[in-house]
């Protein structure tokens, strides 16, 4: 026989913080958002922090690039014969380094290496953020109507997302820029900005199905969770559910994802200009360069900066890319 | 079973089918969307000194003016059955699988691809073995061996490594090895494995290892993950618990869960690689398929393009169905769906 439960004294409140108060001083319990938490993740992973460091510092080169040309540099298009030995096309010297020419001149036409790295700085991320906005724009529309409408629609979208994942997509990239590069006159628009707006389009089209995967298995989740059968109780409809209930719940993944697609875009669009349809000449981009160096096996620095720049960004986005996944959702494994 | 097989079998035949469509419309149909004439498309196929006669006459001969569809289904014909050209000089027979003839060469594009896959396969298959073995075991010891410092370097460098695009890489092991220190092949050397074995590794050592360090880094992160999960599982603990020798847990329960995963992502890997090495190709001045797409993309070689794309997808497509029946072979739970 086990004792009659007494219910006659009274009601027990918890109080937690009369544990806390016992570990440390009197802190009142705090109500923190997931945000706030993540944040406080994020603020002790030093090298996470370093990353976004770098990554802003990036940013800051893209956008003030003409000013900071103009400061420690020349202009990325002019050329400086005089620093060129005329016999061997390369630089006086071997490099050209001085507090003139940082980064020294490219062989043959002597233009500033710095500013063409500063300024493909502009080129590589302006790509890669666009082409990760469109990818990240259809991977999530296409990832939660198949997770949350499932059935025919779900089948299609899967298949889909299939097809895009097994397609060879440098071929197909390769291809596509380069035939439609061709035709300036018929598309109406030229030069830079026609190649930029074709690799934004099709760099981006091509990914979308790795994120769209990973959403639709959310909210394949979320779908059956409590909140989403409460606010359907209620009489929540179809669009306000997707909207407020469901994707919300969806940013964290989608920032995570966004973040490790931009250095994958990084190096696409280098990987396009190193084979020779990305940006045409003579604009400036990492890719470019380190295609023009292939010729210069015997001047490092040419193909050691442009290199360099394309490391330190995808590595700086890939270790914020890695801390917020680690901030955002400390159950993911690496 | 056999309906699993069967429908994968129907999922790679549509894959395909939807791969030679895309391909299609990307050098076809959008194009054409883009304002190009049928007559444009058949200046390409005569050359520049061609009167506006002939260029008219060839659009017409080669059906350029058709719909869509009919181009389509002729083209796709021709791959299987083969076809009849007639340039006017006289009809020429491409056998099947025909991709046409090339704009620049005036060859047919199939027997040149086959010429190239030997590169290209010698290529993929010394890189591959090399980043499974490396990958797979750096992986291995850094879960092992978790917070020492051999797993913080090797981490460091796996990470720099998926940083790191091979374009650079192989143009700096290129400057280093082959042109300072001149140990091994300078770029643009290639000898075929059946005239000379020794020479023909020498030649490929740098992009062997170029490739083999991009996806080493990868494996051996993933290795590393797979390997800390599995090793946190309750069976591992209850093979402990039953004896066995630490070896044995290891290799026996812990390294084979985790294979699964890389095995596929392996079989998807080499299978790309096999539709050209484009970019180590490219670095290395390798004559394999990927030089090969560069070049007729940069001359707008539309035949060779296809003919390339089709190739590399149909290597792709094959290599995730032979990882599909090999996961259902290896995972018995896969067969249930």
């Amino acid at each position: 026989m086990t004792a009659p439960l007494d219910v006659s004294g009274e009601e027990t409140k918890a109080t937690p913080e009369a544990v806390l108060s016992g570990v440390g001083g009197p802190k009142a319990i705090q109500g923190r958002s997931l945000g706030q938490i993540a944040w406080m993740r994020l603020k002790k992973d030093k090298v996470a922090l370093t990353g976004a460091g770098v990554v802003i510092f990036l940013v800051l080169v893209a956008i003030f690039a003409p000013l900071i040309v103009s400061w420690f540099g020349h202009p990325p298009n002019e050329f400086h014969q005089e620093m060129i030995d005329t016999m061997t096309m390369r630089p006086k010297g071997g490099s050209g380094i001085s507090g003139d020419f940082l980064f020294g001149v490219e062989p043959q036409n002597g233009r500033d290496l710095f500013s063409r790295v500063v300024y493909g700085a502009r080129i590589s991320l302006l790509i890669a953020f666009f082409a990760t906005l469109i990818s990240v724009l259809i991977g999530t529309v296409m990832g939660v109507v198949a997770g949350y409408f499932g059935g025919w629609v779900d089948t299609i979208i899967s298949r889909l997302m299939d097809i895009f994942l097994a397609f060879p997509i440098l071929v197909f990239a390769l291809a596509l820029v380069g035939v439609l590069g061709q035709f300036e006159t018929q598309l109406g628009v030229k030069g830079d900005s026609l190649r930029i707006l074709l690799l934004i389009f099709v760099i981006g089209f091509f990914n979308w199905g790795y994120i769209a995967r990973i959403i639709r298995g959310q909210t394949l989740s979320l779908r059956e969770r409590e909140f989403v059968d409460a606010a359907r109780s209620l009489g929540a409809r179809g669009p306000y559910i997707l909207f407020r209930e469901i994707l919300p719940n969806l940013i964290a993944p989608i920032l995570i994802y966004a973040t490790l697609l931009v250095p994958a875009n990084v190096l696409f669009e280098a990987a396009l200009s190193f084979l020779g349809v990305g940006i045409q000449p003579p604009t400036a981009t990492w890719g470019a360069m380190l295609s023009a160096a292939t010729k210069y096996y015997t001047v490092p620095h040419f193909m050691i900066f442009p290199g360099m720049a394309i490391f330190i960004t995808v590595l700086a986005f890939n270790l914020f890319g890695d801390g917020l996944r680690d901030a955002l959702d400390p159950k993911s494994s690496r | 079973m056999v309906t699993y097989i069967i429908r994968r079998l129907i999922g790679a035949l549509l894959m395909l089918a939807v791969v030679s469509m895309v391909t299609f419309s990307i050098f076809f149909v959008v194009p054409r969307l883009a304002g190009v004439t049928a007559t444009d498309f058949a200046n390409r196929y005569v050359g520049r000194a061609a009167t506006q006669e002939t260029v008219v006459a060839v659009a017409n001969k080669l059906g350029l003016n058709d719909p869509v569809v009919v181009q389509y289904a002729r083209w796709i014909k021709g791959i299987f059955v083969g076809a009849e050209y007639d340039y006017g000089a006289g009809v020429e027979h491409c056998p099947a699988p025909c991709f046409g003839y090339s704009f620049v060469t005036k060859n047919p594009v199939w027997p040149d691809l086959v010429d190239r896959m030997p590169v290209t396969l010698s290529l993929a298959a010394g890189a591959s073995i090399i980043w499974l073995l490396a990958g797979v075991a750096v992986g291995v010891l850094s879960a092992l061996k978790r917070g020492s410092i051999f797993d913080r370097t090797a981490m460091v460098i796996a990470l720099s490594g998926v940083s790191l695009p091979p374009f650079f890489t192989g143009l700096i092991a290129l400057s280093l090895f082959s042109y300072g220190l001149r140990i091994t092949a300078p770029g643009g050397a290639y000898t075929p494995l059946t005239e000379n074995p020794a020479e023909w590794a020498y030649s490929l050592i740098l992009p062997w290892l170029t490739l083999a360090f991009l996806n080493a880094a990868a494996y051996a992160r993933l290795t590393r993950a797979g390997m800390l999960e599995t090793m946190g599982e309750d069976y591992i603990r209850t093979a402990r618990a039953k004896g066995l020798r630490e070896s044995t847990v290891i290799t026996k329960h812990g390294l084979r869960a985790a294979l699964t995963p890389i095995v596929t992502i392996f079989g998807l890997d080499v299978g790309i690689l096999l539709g050209g090495a484009i970019l180590t190709e490219n670095v290395f001045s390798l004559p394999g398929l990927g030089k090969y797409a560069t070049q007729a993309i940069s001359t707008q070689d539309l035949p060779k393009i296809m003919g390339f794309t089709m190739l590399a997808a149909f290597f792709i497509v094959m290599a995730n169905l032979i990882v599909d029946l090999l996961y259902a072979v290896v995972d018995p739970r896969v067969r249930l769906t």
